[in-house]
């Protein structure tokens, strides 16, 4: 497990402000700055090495992949031991995993598919089953009650 | 939760728009300048589709996604939990309103190896945290839930967020 990145206060106040809603103007680094009082280059030279070590995975839109006709689907294998990091190589291949998680339990690979069609969801379990030789439970949400990926750094 | 969002209506545009900032958006002083000039239409052009996504939904919001590991939130535990079909909307609406919970879903069961229909993610410093707030939502939940579990996550395998196309 990789330990925590050693942040100083501005950077913390950064990523919270930029878990908000980033504005849509023509200098839209300039004015997240203002309201922390920092440039628009110290801004930026932060947000880049925030990205560089991986203290931020992204910093863009999110899409939300139904809204435009794609789907998105929590999956999960249950995979022995010895054979784990195998699978886990051969699934990660697939550029439909947007995120793969080893968790404790029988069920011990957790993955999210990403596809531009409903149907390719489908396509693409059948695919991972055929190159690791497991089956893939898939877990479709039926209902949202909350999703914000918002955490104070 | 059921939106009254209107049906999104993307056309090639928005989609090119799309593939050009699903990697994230350009670190420039003029990000959404530089999208127009990629796109070859206008700056206010990019604004205004953006906007037009953000209402609609296909974009959930413009803005960071940290690595939870590296902010301090090392223990990361998935809980799961068999509700009463009768109550799970109205109890996972509660449970999702609680500020500890990152992400909350209904699910279908996988019987007989996973009685588990209700998903609530729980970010914490550490385990004991995450236990202690899992146990709240125990609480909450009562006699509608007959079974839980927790699954720590133990590594990140990948995580590239989603690609549409391109």
């Amino acid at each position: 497990m990789r330990k925590a990145a050693a942040l100083d206060e501005t950077d913390r106040r950064l990523i919270n402000a930029l878990q908000g809603d980033f504005p849509l103007v023509p200098e839209p680094y300039r004015q997240v700055g203002e309201v922390l009082g920092l440039s628009e280059d110290e801004v930026l030279r932060r947000l880049d090495s925030l990205l560089e070590h991986r203290v931020l995975t992204r910093f863009g839109p999110m899409f939300q992949i139904e809204r435009a006709g794609g789907a998105f689907v929590l999956a999960a294998m249950r995979v022995p031991e010895d054979e784990f990091d195998r699978v886990a190589g051969q699934v990660n291949a697939f550029p439909e995993v947007a995120h793969n998680y080893r968790r404790e339990h029988s069920l011990n690979m957790w993955f999210v598919l990403a596809t531009a069609t409903p149907q390719g969801i489908a396509e693409t379990i059948v695919a991972i089953e055929a190159a690791t030789g497991y089956p893939v439970f898939a877990f479709p949400k039926e209902r949202e009650y909350f999703v914000e990926m918002k955490l104070r750094a | 939760m059921p939106e009254a969002k209107p049906e999104p209506v993307l056309d090639a545009t928005d989609r090119r728009l799309m593939v050009a900032t699903q990697a994230g958006l350009p670190r420039v002083s003029r990000p959404y300048e530089w999208l127009a000039g990629e796109l070859d239409i206008g700056a206010d052009e990019v604004l205004r589709r953006l906007q037009r996504m953000l209402d609609s939904g296909v974009i959930r919001r413009i803005g960071a996604v940290p690595n939870h590991y590296a902010i301090g939130y090392t223990a990361n535990g998935m809980s799961v939990w068999d509700v009463d079909d009768a109550r799970i909307d109205e109890l996972g609406v509660r449970v999702g309103a609680l500020e500890f919970v990152t992400h909350c879903y209904r699910r279908p069961r996988r019987l007989p190896d996973w009685p588990y229909n209700l998903f609530a993610m729980v970010h914490s410093q550490d385990r004991a945290e995450v236990s202690a707030r899992v146990a709240e939502i125990a609480t909450l939940l009562g006699n509608a839930c007959r079974t839980h579990d927790i699954l720590y996550s133990t590594a990140i395998l990948k995580k590239t967020g989603l690609r549409i196309a391109g």
